[in-house]
């Protein structure tokens, strides 16, 4: 079961694909694609289809629409709840969050008018999102200026406890300018501040605190978090064509919050076409955060502070992500309305190292000495793209 | 505070859209004017030269085995070709492409009937102010510029039949 | 917000307006003919989108970080 934040951040990632990779001077390109998508790692094991449809209907309008699933099998510690300990838990759940999107872009000279709904669901958690966003193309269509906002309701619930809804609103904007560099370099930069409002956090997982009167030298009680949450992150992408067929990238993104986490990401890649048909690319993902001011893996007794974490995703890690693609391009002669198609494979090693949160599945250690917890998780999609 | 930030970012956006769009300091290439001399190596093998092409009407497109919307008109030039070759009017593509290699493969690929010229030094492009892709220039019999065409809009073909049935006329 | 980090803002967000429309008679550098590298798979922000978003969920599903992920425009720059 993912947390409140987990939602939030799965749909900004939406609305970010969608908002934030169209051209303001042409309508995307009709396509449609199938990814099968795996997760394996910490204990759990996520995977599901994604489909995306686009399609133009007459010369201004484009539509698109996706429906995503996910399976996930995990394991949870029956002590202290469900993302305390990933390894040691003797109970396995199972769950699935279903998600739908559709949106429309509209063309108008040069200028793109956006705005879409994205729908996800799962037992116990309900969140919608509403976006808009405007992009346009200028100084010989050099530079594109894009500005969007994103709004979100969600519903909180508890298994077990029907009568449990808490609710949870979210409310983002973004600015984004690209700028043709050269004849070979592409800049682009981009803004975003996200609000979030309401009950933020998860209703089953727990803190600890350390207790000498307990048979593990803990005790756990439910976490508090803040009830508003405000960030705001900045980064930059360049490409760059390489003489020759191959292109490298580098980005950079600074994030700051209201709840005390400041965050770099960094990211190097190197896409090469081979032969006719192929491309193969490579990239390094670096990412640092320090913890949340509100955050600790033991705290020295109950309800010592006001609000109190113990949530992995607001701990201070670093990681370090590899990852390879493969892309196969295809032109059927058979059906004369596909344009082309691709075959893609593609494979990431995520892994965190985190410096405060610790694997409590070493049940022998003193609280507060265990080893410290190392994330290692095979991220594999496999996917299929046509273009109509 | 971010109702501030939001009302700057839209009269930022509304500004740029207000503002006069880049033009070159000489906009010499107009409706009225005489069209710019050129002659290129082509498809036929021989130069072609464009005052050679006087008498005709001339519909001069620039293009890119690159660029979508180009690809995309081009069978659309073809029949615009066929169908009025024999009353007076020539179809001139102009590839703009440093390296030609890739637009010969395309053009295997998807032959068209009138010639293709290649100008690998963009001499033609800039003496045209191309400004965006493709571009389509409509030269009456005299050589004078008639119509300017930038980009390319599914149903442009309509306006070039128009444009081409009025020079006709003349 | 602070008084002072309001007013920066401020300007910011004028000197971007007062630039966008002065620089209106700058003639781009980059002509459309030459756009040929722009307009390469290899050379796009986003290749393919529904990746894109996936791979992000996986990463903000597990990071304190979210945001400022988009790239617009590039390309050939055609139409």
């Amino acid at each position: 079961m993912s947390s409140a934040p987990k939602k939030l951040a799965g749909l900004s990632a939406a609305v970010g694909a969608l908002l934030g990779y169209a051209r303001a001077d042409v309508l995307p390109d009709d396509r449609a694609d199938l990814l099968w998508h795996s997760y394996q790692g910490g204990g759990i094991s996520v995977g599901g289809p994604s489909l995306l449809v686009r399609k133009k209907f007459g010369d201004h309008v484009s539509l698109s629409g996706n429906y995503y699933t996910d399976e996930i099998t995990g394991h949870v510690d029956t002590i202290s709840g469900a993302s305390v300990n990933a390894m040691s838990g003797a109970s396995t759940y199972k769950e699935e969050r279903k998600q739908g999107s559709l949106s429309i872009d509209v063309l108008q000279d040069k200028t793109t008018y956006s705005a879409g709904f994205i729908n996800s669901s799962e037992p116990d958690y309900k969140a919608k999102t509403a976006f808009a966003s405007v992009a346009e193309s200028m100084f010989g269509d050099l530079t594109t200026v894009s500005f969007g906002v994103t709004r979100g309701w969600d519903k909180v619930g508890e298994r077990g406890a029907p009568e449990f809804s808490k609710d949870a609103d979210r409310s983002n904007w973004q600015v984004g300018v690209s700028q043709v560099l050269t004849r070979n370099m592409l800049l682009g930069l981009n803004f975003e501040t996200t609000e979030s409002e309401g009950f933020l956090n998860n209703p089953y997982r727990l803190v600890r605190f350390s207790d000498p009167t307990a048979a593990r030298g803990y005790s756990s009680q439910p976490e508090q978090y803040p009830h508003t949450r405000t960030g705001n992150a900045a980064s930059a992408q360049l490409k760059y064509h390489l003489p020759g067929r191959g292109a490298l990238a580098g980005s950079f993104r600074f994030y700051s919050d209201t709840w005390g986490i400041r965050a770099q990401t960094g990211d190097v890649g190197y896409a090469q076409p081979l032969f006719r048909n192929w491309v193969v690319d490579a990239h390094l993902r670096y990412y640092r955060q320090n913890q949340a001011s509100f955050y600790s893996d033991l705290f020295p007794y109950a309800n010592a502070q006001n609000f109190m974490a113990r949530d992995r995703e607001l701990a201070a890690f670093k990681s370090l992500t590899p990852g390879v693609g493969l892309s196969w391009e295809f032109h059927p002669t058979r059906f004369t309305w596909l344009q082309k198609g691709t075959v893609n494979a593609r494979f990431d090693r995520l892994r965190i190292r985190y410096s405060d949160y610790r694997d409590l599945s070493d049940v022998g250690a003193a609280p507060g000495t265990e080893p410290l917890y190392v994330l290692s998780a095979n991220v594999v999609q496999f996917f299929i793209s046509f273009w109509y | 505070m971010n109702a501030k930030i939001s009302l700057l970012c839209l009269l930022a956006l509304s500004a740029a859209t207000l503002a006069p769009r880049a033009h070159s300091a000489a906009d010499t290439l107009r409706a009225g004017a005489p069209a710019p001399a050129f002659a290129l190596n082509s498809s036929l093998g021989k130069p072609v030269n464009l005052a050679d092409l006087k008498g005709q009407i001339v519909l001069v497109n620039f293009w890119a085995s690159w660029c979508g919307p180009c690809r995309k008109e081009m069978p659309i030039l073809e029949q615009l070709s066929k169908q009025y070759k024999a009353r007076g009017v020539t179809l001139v593509g102009v590839n703009v492409e440093p390296d030609s290699a890739a637009a010969a493969n395309w053009l295997k690929a998807t032959p068209v009937s009138f010639p293709i010229l290649f100008d690998v030094d963009s001499k033609v492009s800039k003496l045209y102010q191309v400004e965006g892709m493709p571009n389509t220039v409509i030269l009456d019999r005299k050589g004078t510029v008639r119509y300017i065409h930038r980009g390319y809009q599914p149903g442009a073909e309509n306006e070039y039949q128009d444009q081409i049935r009025a020079l006709m006329r003349e | 917000m602070s008084e002072r980090r309001r007013l920066t803002r401020l300007l910011v967000g004028a000197a971007a307006v007062a630039t966008l429309s002065a620089c209106a008679p700058i003639e781009p550098w980059v002509k459309p003919y030459e756009r040929e590298h722009l307009a390469e798979t290899v050379m796009s922000f986003n290749r393919d989108p529904v990746s894109a978003t996936y791979i992000e969920h996986v990463y903000e599903s597990r990071e304190g970080a979210r945001g400022a992920t988009g790239g617009v425009g590039g390309g050939c720059g055609c139409n």
